[in-house]
């Protein structure tokens, strides 16, 4: 594929349901496909593993009505009631595992992005690391593939705090988004970028393409940001997580524009990481000073939250790299179902 | 809660509206962009986004805007190294 007549942004249909994996995700497709109501065991969610894939997939199909649908489902179930009262359950059992794992976080701001803002930062990074010095072709592939969850929404989930902020954090929250919205220009869209490296890779760029193969560590990754930013009462987690990926992009993207150079993956796949070091490193500035400074100089009651926000996402990081990690050891593919291609 | 400079007030009324730049003491600094920079050998480079960090350490390998290597560099602890696929 050499044109961008697949443009991920210009996709008419929205993507396929996939698969279901656990009796919760049965249930949501099932109401999805039949227009219905979810119909699951009381307490199938008390069950649940939090971190399992039934879950983790339930969940991210219901965050999906809020982004760009499915193909062949109304899109009013977007604000179904039994749809939300199902999610909701999800949510608070995904919180609270995540609370649970997150005992000791960081009291705060200042000692929870003080680790971050050394090089390597700990525990952070060591995929990019590995990715850098010894990474595989087949493994950036897999790689890209699984990110594609979110970079091809990138910067998406965040816009929902926007009416949320008010002054400094706002106006610093607007201006960044701008940025990675392209600043005016559809070719810039950061989105745009990754579906141009996808194809420098020989993946199908097409939104949500990848979900059929994403393992629940990577979905457990968009969900927290999904989760984050719906709400309201999680506006401060929202900001510290936005925080968290942008103090450590800028050295991660410069390790993993080093690794699609040494593999010869092509001028788009190394531009979206050059532009990620470049555009990533004045991110960080403007995202410490300007929004979690001015947020809390605006609601300092929020520190914990903004707190809670970046462990969150460093938990998460850190399970999807031991996850990642254990398979290519092994020279296994970390994904449900291994790429087909090159 | 220190005062943030960039939060007091702006231009008094009557002058002409200042760039505005803030100083990372031990990072970059901050332009409000675009900018465009005369470097060494007489060549600009130049740079359209909203707000440009600028290298001031030197250290960037994207000289003159900032990579984030002004950071401080700490040994690989060995928890992250295990968790280094091999």
């Amino acid at each position: 594929m050499t044109s961008s007549a697949t443009s991920a942004t210009a996709t008419a249909a929205g993507p396929r349901l996939v698969e279901p994996r656990g009796e919760l995700s049965i249930a949501v497709t099932e109401a999805l496909r039949s227009n219905g109501v979810p119909a699951y065991r009381p307490g199938a969610v008390r069950t649940a593993d939090p971190w399992g894939e039934d879950l983790q997939l339930a969940l991210y199909l219901l965050y999906e009505l809020h982004y760009r649908g499915f193909d062949g489902v109304d899109d009013a179930r977007e604000w179904d009631p039994e749809l939300l009262r199902l999610r909701q359950a999800m949510e608070a059992r995904f919180l609270h595992a995540l609370r649970t794992e997150l005992p000791d976080a960081p009291r705060s701001v200042t000692e929870a992005f003080a680790p971050l803002l050394v090089e390597p930062p700990d525990p952070v990074g060591s995929l990019s690391h590995h990715l850098e010095r010894k990474g595989e072709f087949w493994q950036l592939r897999e790689y890209a593939a699984m990110r594609s969850l979110y970079h091809l929404k990138e910067a998406d989930p965040h816009a929902w705090v926007i009416p949320r902020l008010r002054g400094r954090a706002k106006a610093a929250m607007v201006a960044i988004e701008y940025d990675e919205f392209g600043a005016g220009r559809a070719d810039r869209i950061h989105a745009q970028l990754f579906a141009d490296l996808m194809e420098d890779l020989g993946l199908d760029p097409a939104y949500g393409h990848y979900l059929e193969h994403a393992p629940a560590p990577l979905l457990a990754t968009v969900n927290l940001m999904s989760l984050f930013g719906l709400h309201r009462s999680h506006r401060g987690a929202l900001v510290g997580h936005f925080a968290c990926v942008e103090v450590t992009s800028s050295p991660g993207s410069r390790r993993l524009a080093k690794a699609m150079r040494r593999c010869g993956a092509g001028p788009a796949a190394e531009h979206f990481y050059d532009e990620h070091v470049e555009a990533d490193a004045v991110h960080e500035q403007v995202v410490r000073h300007e929004v979690v400074g001015g947020l809390l100089a605006d609601e300092p009651s929020l520190e914990a939250d903004i707190v809670f926000g970046c462990a969150a996402t460093i938990h998460l990081e850190d399970r999807l790299a031991d996850h990642i990690g254990a398979a290519w050891a092994e020279g296994r593919s970390a994904l449900r179902t291994p790429l087909e291609g090159p | 809660m220190p005062v943030d400079p960039r939060n007091t007030a702006g231009p008094a009324r009557g002058e002409a509206p200042a760039r505005r730049v803030a100083v990372d003491p031990k990072g970059p600094v901050l332009v409000e962009g675009p900018v465009e920079i005369v470097l060494d050998d007489g060549t600009v480079a130049r740079s359209d986004r909203f707000m440009v960090a600028v290298c001031t350490c030197r250290r960037s390998r994207t000289y003159p805007w900032c990579d984030t290597s002004h950071r401080p560099r700490v040994r690989a602890t060995s928890t992250s190294e295990d968790k280094d696929p091999r």
